[in-house]
């Protein structure tokens, strides 16, 4: 093709200081988001209990503290999951238009899914990712974790499918750069971020959890081999 | 026929279109790209599911440009 192709999305010269998101820095940054929702959570827990042991009758202090160690996490996939909530103005006269768009942009089944939870599934090489309007689910091989990205266009304006569509082509365009640019707003158990989702976009979630854990057995004799010639 | 369209409030306008047999069409849609990239838009060639290249000039063989806005992090 006669053009001057950019590998890299252009929107990642607004954030130079950013290090390039890769397999590795993903996984290193759901390790910190692990230890993180320990150490949100052990305190708490072991006060309660130390409390309990210590003097029966504390067991009000006991169970408050034992309701900030469950919400605390919770709090946090809440805002991870607000990601991908619809936002902004409607724009419904020109979404058949939009969503004409999306439509070709995206295979079959992809199309029926974004139709019916709003979230546009995409495979790429990081994982299974799930795109909405202003944001994106990124679930690694396995589909255990869910990493949410807090990403869109400025234009609030657009219809909601348009909004999708720009993800879609920046994603497409330079995965890693789209995980780059998108500001990370939590990592987690993809469990935690299912009872956060709302009803209409579980079965999105569900969808790409299958693809993700499929990923993942397709990535083991890789593995296998790989460990083997390191052997 | 290949089409450059701009993704707007609208849902999407199509800019230009053009044949390999008209130069002149060409050259409008040629013009038209450029103007988009001036107002800050960035052209996309869709290339079947899971691809898409970012451009800098209108390729004559593209079936399909869009001009889509920078995106953020929110």
């Amino acid at each position: 093709m006669a053009t001057t192709a950019e590998p890299a999305l252009p929107e990642l010269g607004a954030v130079p200081w950013r290090k390039r998101a890769s397999r590795d820095s993903l996984r290193a940054w759901g390790r910190l988001w692990t230890v993180w929702t320990v150490l949100s959570v052990v305190p708490f827990s072991a006060a309660a209990v130390g409390l309990f042991l210590l003097e029966p009758l504390s067991f009000p202090v006991g169970i408050a503290c034992l309701v900030h160690a469950w919400i605390i996490p919770e709090l946090y996939a809440y805002r991870g999951v607000g990601v991908v909530r619809p936002k902004g103005p409607r724009n419904a006269r020109a979404e058949p238009l939009a969503q004409g768009l999306l439509g070709d942009l995206v295979g079959h089944e992809s199309r029926e899914l974004q139709r019916r939870t709003g979230l546009a599934m995409e495979h790429g090489a990081l994982g299974v990712w799930l795109v909405g309007e202003a944001g994106a689910l990124l679930l690694p091989p396995g589909g255990r974790r869910v990493h949410c990205f807090c990403v869109g266009t400025r234009e609030r304006e657009l219809p909601p499918s348009d909004r999708v569509s720009h993800l879609l082509l920046a994603l497409r365009t330079d995965e890693e750069g789209f995980a780059t640019v998108a500001n990370k707003a939590f990592s987690g158990a993809a469990w935690r971020v299912r009872r956060r989702l709302a009803r209409r976009q579980r079965p999105a979630l569900a969808a790409g959890r299958t693809q993700a854990r499929q990923r993942r057995t397709s990535v083991r004799p890789y593995r296998r081999r790989r460990r083997a010639i390191s052997n | 026929m290949p089409r450059l369209i701009r993704m707007d409030q609208t849902g999407h306008s199509t800019l230009a279109q053009w044949s390999a047999a008209e130069d002149t069409d060409f050259e409008a849609a040629v013009e038209a790209f450029r103007r988009e990239l001036d107002a800050g838009y960035i052209g996309v060639v869709p290339e079947g599911e899971g691809r898409a290249t970012q451009v800098t000039e209108l390729p004559a063989e593209a079936d399909l440009v869009i001009m889509r806005r920078p995106i953020a992090g929110g």
